[in-house]
Formats: C-alpha cells, structure tokens, sequence
C-alpha cells in the first residue's frame, strides 16, 4: 500500500562541537548500513543553507520519505528543520531529531570513542523511530471572537474594557447586584489619596457604555462546557439559565476580606473593627479619634495561612495617615512584624507617615498583641516590644486590625465546574508561578486579580490587561492549531475505570457514550485533540492499553530500544 | 501597515513577553536590544525564587520564540536615536551596530573565539571571568552571532591580527561592517528598559573593592550558576577557598537616603534563593542574612523564606550592619551589627559576605528617555502614569512602559506588566486602524 520506507540521515559536524569529539565520518558510515537508509551525509553545519538545501535536494532525487537529523537540540531547531522537510515536499511529522550535541559530545568530551559509539546507538534508535513514524496533519479549531469575564471587580472590568477595545464580545458575569467589588468599600487609594470612586466610576460607566459589551449582575454560573475557542456557559440570570458561547474565559471573581471573629476581641469590643470595616464606615469622623491602635498580620503569617497579604501593610499606612491628616493630635501606633513597603513608591509612604508622627511598634509572633477593656470597649493593646525587650501598653480608643484578602467562598465549585486548579492556599493556582502567572494549563481560561492572590489596585488592573492579551491572542488568530502528536482512545479497548480523565492536567478527557457490538451503550474515554497536549500521561496510565500516543507508541520506543548493536 | 507595528526597547523578559504576545496577535514587532543578545537580567540568574526553576531553563524557549517567529524581528546591538510623529504614527530610527561578523553567516561554533589571543573581563559574569575579543556574549545568546568588541580587539587597536577571520570557516567575520541605520513605522512604542545595578563602592562602610571576600549578589549569582566563571563552584576570591559561612547583608544602598530611598523589592527573596542554592550545592554550609524588614509578600514567599531556616540552614538577624572589617590573617570578613532583639553590638567573622546591593533603572534610561521623549523620575524610572486605569501609561501618547524601568518588581510582575503593556498596545492599534 505505502511506499518502502527511504531514510535520509544528516550527521552535523556543529564545528567542533560535536565533530570535535564524536567521529563523525564513522558516524556516516554507520548509518548507511543501517535498515532503510538510502543516504546519509555528514554535514559542517546542518543548520546552514548547504546543509538545508542539500536536505532538500536528496529528498527530491532519492524520493526519500524520512528524515533524521543528527545535530544539536529540537528545543532550537526542529521548527526550521520540519519546515525545510515541507519546502521539499515532505510531511514534516516524517522528521526525527537525534541530538548529539547536549546528548552526547558536550557531555562525553573527555571520551570520545564512547561518545562516537553513543553517537551510532543514538542515530540507529532515530532510524528506528523514523521508520514508523506516519504523516499527521496539524488539527485547527475555530475560536469565537468572543469572551466571558468571571468578577466585576476592578480586574474583570479592566479585563473586559481592554477586550471590548480591541474589539471583541464581551460577557461580564457577576454574583453581586452591582459591578466594582471590593473596591466600592474602599475610602481612598493609595499613595494618591484619590477616592476610590474616582478610579471606579468612569470604569463602570465606560463598561457600562460599551457597545461590545453585556453585564450579567445578579447572575451565577452554573456550568462550563466545550474548550478553547469554543466554551458554552450555562448562566442563571433573573431565575432563567441561558448558554453563552464564548471564545475565551477569563476568572476575576476577587477574594473576601478576613474576618478574625474572635482575635484580639474582635467581634467583642463594638470599637474593634478590620481596615475595611473602618473604611465602610467613611472618612467623616476621624477628627474625633485620639488614640489607634492597629494589629498588623492578623490571621497572616501565622500556622492557619502561611502567606502574606501583600498590600495590607500599605492598607494600614493609608488609614494612619488620614487619621493624623484630619487630627494631627491623634496617636497612632501600628503593631506590626515586618513593615511590607514594597518597592519604589511605598518606602516613600511609610517615610511619610513615620514623619507625620505615626508609631512603629515591632512585636514578635510568639508575643502576639492583646487587647483589653471593660465590657463592650477595648481600652488598651498590651504588647510586648522587641526593641525596648519589655510590655508596654498603648491605650487605644480604636484598634484596628489589618487583615489579609482570603480566598472566595466559591472558588472550589468553580475549580471544579470549569476544572481549573487551586492551589493549597485556596487561590486559584496559575500554569507557572514565573512566566505564566495569568494562565492555567488549560487552553482558553485565564486567571486574574485577587482570585490568583492578593493584589493591589495597579495590579489587579494589571492582570486584567495582561489576561486580556492572553485571551485576545487565540481570538485575533481566529484558530488555535493543536500539536499533531495528540493522544487517542480504541474505544474498544477502553474499560471506563477513569485513571485517564484523573490524570489529565488540561482537562482533555472526558465520558463519551459508544454503542457496544451487543447493540448497548457503554462510556468510554474520549480525548479531544483540540485540548490534548501529547504529555504522554493518559497513556500511561491507561492499564487497557487502549491509549496510544502517535509519535510515542510502544511499537516505535520498541523499535528504539531493542535490536542493541 | 504602520498602524499594526510595533516597536519594543529592552529585550529582557519584559520586552520578550510583550514582544511574544504582540506576535502572536499577528502584529509585527521590532524587538530592540542595546546588547548582542535578548534576555537581559534573567539570563544571568542561576535559577529564580520560590520554585528554584533554572532560570536559562525557562528563559531560553521564550528566547527562541522570539527568533523563530515570523512577527519578530530581532535588533540586537542596536540602540536608539530617535522616535518623531505619533500615536498610531510614529517613525522610529534605530541603529544597528556593527558586529563585524555577518549574521546571516555566524552558525554560532565558537572556533574564532577560541582561536582570539585578546582576553577582556566578563561583563556577563560580573568581571569574575574573562572572555576573548570577539565573544558569544552568553553560552545560550540569542541569536548565537559572534560579535566583536572593537574596544579590546588587536586588529582594531593597530596591531596585527585578523586571527577569527582566518579560523572562520562560515566566512562570517567581515572587519569592514558599518553601523547601519534603520527607520521603522510603527504605530506604539513599548519602552521595557529593565536594570541595572547600583555601584556599591561609594558604601566604603562594606569595603566592596578593597576586601576580597565581599562580593555583591549578582557576583554570586554567576559563581554559583553552572554556566558560571568557577562551573558553579564558591571559592573564595582571596584564596580560592571553598566557604563554609556566608552572610549576606540586605538593604545595600536601598532605602537608605544617602543612596536610594526606595526598597529594591527583589533582594530578600534573591538573597534567600542564594543562600538556599549554597546550601544545596554544600551541605555543610550555613547562611546568616542580615535584614531590616523581610519583604516576602508575593505567592509562596512566605513558605520559602520559613522553608530556608528550617532546611536550608538559613538564619535571620533583624540588624542593619554598620562595617565590615577584614580579618588580615584568613582574610575573612568581620561583621560589626547590632543585634536588635538583644540589643548587643556584636562581631562576626564569615567566610564570604554577600551585599545585596540596591537596584536602579538602566544607565542608558536617561539618554533613551530623551531621544523617544518619555518623562523619568527622579531616580530615573518612567513617571507614574497620571491615569490610574492605565498604570502603563507614559507622558508620551503612544509609548508605554512596562517592567522594571517602571518600578522595582520581580520576574512575574514584570511578566504581568508585560502582557498588560501589550494589551494597551492592542487597543491603541485597534483604534487607530
């Protein structure tokens, strides 16, 4: 049926880097005697225009239908190889690269007759692999131009403006009555001082304004199918459900502020109260108070949540200052362990507050704070000071506490709805920590704002923009186009026990009914290529056997690893 | 097709990330980058806080999706001279300077470097290694053309030479190349300039220059990098000795008004991560870290900094050092501190002290700043945008500015910062066509 398999092998010299130490002339030799090949040369450099053109020109004349190059890493160099491969007319997925750059000379350099004999094991294992390679198309889906935000908060609505600019549909799904989130509740921004409202008003009305985009308050999701390009969500808005398909997901969906019911009389005492709870209450009144008292890290740091609130600190800052702007009188003390002025403009912050006359007290978390009074009243913090190494006791009409953004209550569901991963903190946990904080493995879903972590207002704005340009990147293509090496199920073999959909990290598998040879039906796995990453994991796992990995079969690995010379 | 160009100064991650976005929006990018590679700061760190990835590991395939993708063009060793029109029509001139090997020619082997009799210290490797006259300016560079520095070069110092041309068997060295001038139309700008770092010879206090054993963090950072001047190996400068002890001193120059007043923002985690990779490398060896404020506030920091002290033999002192001093018969250096929870003055003597020395924005910033008309600072970073919707904002229409020439930040907020830039860039191009 097919035509008999040709190899072509090209052997690179890389200068000195691997000709210096493998033999590469015995390398050549090796491989012409090896089954299927029909040329092999050995080349200065591979990568060069010789090299490709004479890839190209032995493809033509020797009617080659396989190739191996033998040179340094795929990381660099498969793409240009395959497309050189295609220039002549060649199915790119009928390439193999051997590496005997980092693979072998650079790592055998003291010994190079070992290493030419690896060299040979190794071009011989990609002869194999070649030989049984098959020619695959690229896989294209459709994507709707079109997006659903998650949180109209200051990071979804960031989120959806710059969408909605750039010129996409944009659907914004909110749980509460009215868009802005926490950030209604705020007093001031920091270290501007301008109201909240400020910064909020002209997004929402912007938002509101769009044309390009619909809000959804008062709405909860309620299911998440399809993938990238192509997700239809199940919304409940006004007691109806309706679908909306959309292109892209983005989750702005924010965080809570935490509540230390119970700590350092919160709760108790009426005059103890969190940052924000004091911001609630609005700025008019500070004139009167005399003496603050605020416990920073409360419920941070500490055995129950390990991390830092990041901008509380901050938060703290802001409301001892504008407690000393409208009564310069007033004493203020901030209790605080380590004070989190991140950065270029926030030293400048602290400075100015502990110019204004503001107090720092450190206090060590094994001595935690304690706050004391009558009935209903806190009167005093009692703690003791590391500097000074003795209890002292600040008298207080207000104590505030300065808690940290806690995870949404809803964030499991959702996790689990749309199979988007939480980290151990209850934070949504992004693709990777250092280059992909906005994504999650998954195609198609993005991850922004105080849901991933807690996150001031430039960067929640932030994240907003850069989840948008993530999420514009498949939608301005209008396709995504999926890796040929894709994972797939014989239905036949399948026996349902479910290790494959467990394991998958991009959420690629799923249930699919079949009808049995008995005229029943039966679930099977089904992996979507669209999803499917080719990372090998279902296929492994799989006790049937009924998943192969084209590219990676056992068939072929056998080929590679038995046969020793 | 003006409008749907864009030009992107610095090629560090910032740069890269937006570059890669744009790209892949299907808008053309011109990726400008003053030294003969992309990568910037990242690619001189060994591996990054708080998950210990290789950083060149991660680093690398961004790199080379830069050079392989069809929207990017890549202008290394190109600097700029001028940015006239605007928003949605700018014509930015650029020039590309002379590398004096042809890269449509360099396959990147080496043997010129090899063969060139010109040592000149390593720039790359924080003067702790020594590279030849015409060098890769990093084992991983990209693109992986040769360059050379005409500077120390024999031939262009009047003396016979011509060695890397001889060797090159790619005819790639061509000694008669020209700077050369280009002119895009682009219509945005995003300015992602990144650091540099503060010269700490001016705190004679920690006698940086003078005592052997003192080292900065980025001295570190290469010596303990596998691809590194000493292989990744810690020797000591006075006598090549392996250290047993180190402490590293935070706050060099940052917040301090002397200096800067601002907080560098990475330096705890990067002086935790340092000591943390010590440790692993020897296990016998203990870290002390001297701090003020110990500012771990992002996404798994806290977890780090308690992971050090408990497996890493890492210890925390909450003191601002005052001087160090040399132990003239060992040569180590001698720690005069406070200690604040005891409230003694002290002395302690370490094999190797580490300063973390503060951070500031490029040197070039200034002279970029002037010639494409964006407003610094007056530490020399990009002022603060006026629009709080838009923190990316420059006083220029059209340019915006994103990563570590805005503000002290870390790997993932520059990232962040990156695609958000590239997000504004979308909107403006959207608008403007």
């Amino acid at each position: 049926m097919s035509d008999p398999v040709k190899v072509g092998v090209f052997v690179c010299h890389c200068g000195t880097n691997i000709g210096g130490i493998v033999n590469v002339p015995e390398v050549v030799e090796y491989a012409k005697t090896l089954p299927c090949v029909e040329w092999a040369e050995g080349n200065l450099y591979t990568c060069s225009e010789d090299g490709l053109s004479s890839i190209r020109n032995r493809i033509k004349e020797l009617h080659l239908n396989r190739v191996v190059v033998a040179s340094c890493t795929p990381r660099t160099h498969e793409t240009l190889f395959r497309k050189n491969c295609e220039r002549a007319g060649l199915n790119k997925y009928l390439f193999e690269f051997v590496n005997l750059r980092e693979h072998c000379s650079w790592v055998h350099m003291e010994k190079p007759a070992e290493a030419t004999l690896k060299a040979k094991d190794l071009v011989r294992m990609g002869v194999a692999k070649v030989s049984l390679l098959q020619p695959r198309e690229d896989l294209a889906t459709d994507v709707l131009r079109s997006a659903m935000v998650l949180g109209g908060g200051v990071t979804g609505l960031s989120a959806a403006l710059s969408l909605a600019n750039q010129g996409y549909r944009v659907d914004i799904v909110e749980k509460e009555e009215e868009l802005g989130g926490l950030l209604r509740f705020v007093n001031k921004v920091f270290p501007t001082h301008r109201p909240s409202s400020v910064l909020l008003n002209p997004l929402i009305e912007s938002v509101l304004e769009h044309q390009n985009i619909d809000v959804h308050l008062g709405t909860e999701l309620t299911e998440v199918k399809g993938f990238v390009g192509n997700f239809k969500a199940t919304i409940k808005e006004n007691d109806e459900s309706r679908e909306l398909n959309v292109g892209t997901i983005i989750v702005a969906v924010g965080a809570q502020s935490h509540k230390p019911t119970g700590a350092f009389g919160y709760g108790r005492f009426e005059n103890v109260m969190t940052q924000l709870d004091f911001e609630r209450l609005g700025t008019d009144q500070h004139a009167d108070i005399n003496h603050v008292v605020m416990i920073n890290c409360v419920g941070a740091r500490n055995e129950e949540r390990s991390y830092c609130g990041r901008f509380c600190c901050i938060v703290a800052l802001k409301n001892a200052i504008l407690l000393k702007e409208a009564n310069p009188r007033a004493q203020v003390t901030i209790v605080q362990r380590d004070v989190m002025a991140v950065g270029k403009l926030y030293e400048d912050y602290y400075r100015r507050a502990l110019e204004m006359g503001v107090k720092f007290v450190r206090y060590d978390r094994a001595r935690p704070p304690h706050v004391v009074g009558t009935d209903r009243e806190a009167e005093n913090v009692r703690v003791f000071h590391v500097l000074m190494g003795k209890e002292i006791e600040l008298r207080a009409d207000l104590v505030l506490l300065t808690t940290p953004l806690v995870p949404a209550e809803d964030n499991q569901t959702l996790s689990q709805m749309m199979k988007i991963p939480l980290g151990t903190d209850g934070f949504f946990l992004e693709a990777h920590q250092k280059l992909r904080p906005v994504e999650f493995p998954a195609d198609g879903i993005f991850v922004a704002g105080c849901a991933r972590y807690p996150a001031e207002i430039p960067d929640c704005i932030g994240q907003g923009l850069a989840a948008a340009a993530k999420a514009a990147i498949p939608m301005a293509r209008g396709q995504v186009v999926s890796d040929a090496f894709v994972s797939e199920v014989e239905p036949s073999l399948c026996s349902a026990c479910g290790r494959c959909i467990e394991v998958c990290p991009f959420g690629a598998v799923n249930w699919a009914e079949v009808r049995t040879s008995s005229g029943g039906k039966k679930n099977v796995a089904r992996i979507n290529p669209a999803e499917c990453k080719g990372c090998g994991l279902c296929t492994a796992s799989c006790l049937s056997g009924a998943i192969r990995l084209p590219g990676f079969t056992d068939e072929q690995i056998f080929a590679m690893i038995g046969n020793q010379s | 097709m003006s409008q749907k160009s864009v030009l992107i100064i610095g090629g560090g991650i910032a740069g890269i990330q937006s570059a890669i976005d744009l790209a892949n929006m299907g808008n053309r990018v011109y990726l400008v980058e003053k030294k003969p590679s992309i990568g910037g700061r990242m690619a001189q760190l060994d591996k990054t806080f708080p998950t210990n990835d290789c950083s060149m590991c991660i680093l690398a395939p961004k790199m080379i999706e830069c050079a392989n993708h069809e929207n990017i063009t890549l202008l290394t060793y190109s600097e700029m001279a001028d940015i006239q029109g605007e928003e949605g029509r700018f014509k930015a001139r650029i020039i590309k300077k002379a590398r004096f090997v042809e890269q449509d020619k360099c396959v990147g082997c080496g043997e010129c470097a090899e063969k060139c009799p010109t040592k000149v210290t390593d720039e790359f490797n924080m003067g702790l290694g020594q590279r030849k006259a015409i060098y890769k300016y990093f084992p991983q560079a990209v693109p992986s053309t040769y360059v050379i520095d005409p500077e120390h070069c024999r031939l262009f110092n009047g003396k016979k030479c011509g060695v890397c041309q001889k060797t090159c068997k790619a005819k790639a060295v061509n000694y008669e190349q020209k700077d050369q001038e280009i002119v895009l139309d682009v219509g945005a700008v995003i300015m992602a300039t990144g650091f540099d770092l503060y010269d700490v010879s001016p705190l004679t206090e920690y006698g940086w220059g003078k005592i052997p054993n003192v080292l900065t963090a980025m001295q570190l950072e290469r010596m303990i990098c596998a691809s590194g001047p000493t292989r990744g190996h810690l020797k000591r400068p006075s006598d090549g000795k392996e250290p047993k002890t180190l402490a590293f001193i935070q706050c060099v120059g940052s917040r301090d008004v002397r200096h800067r007043r601002y907080c560098s923002a990475v330096c705890c985690m990067h002086a935790t991560k340092e000591a943390i990779l010590a440790h692993e490398h020897y296990p016998h060896l203990s870290s002390t870290i001297f701090f003020m404020d110990m500012r771990a506030v992002g996404k798994g920091f806290q977890d780090y900094i308690q992971r050090a002290n408990s497996e890493y033999a890492v210890e925390y002192i909450r003191a601002r050092p005052g001087r160090i001093t040399e132990n003239e018969e060992n040569g180590n250096p001698v720690i005069q501190y406070e200690d604040t929870t005891t409230r003694e003055l002290k002395s302690r003597e370490f094999d190797l002290v580490i300063l973390s020395q503060a951070l500031r924005p490029s040197e070039s910033n200034a002279a970029v700043a002037q010639q494409i008309g964006v407003t610094l600072d007056e530490f020399g970073f990009v002022a603060p945008s006026e629009d709080l919707l838009n923190p990316f904002a420059t006083s220029r229409g059209g340019i915006f500015a994103c990563g570590f020439c805005q503000s002290p930040m870390d790997v993932p907020d520059s990232v962040v910062r990156a695609s958000a830039a590239a997000a504004k860039v979308a909107e403006t191009l959207a608008a403007c066509s």
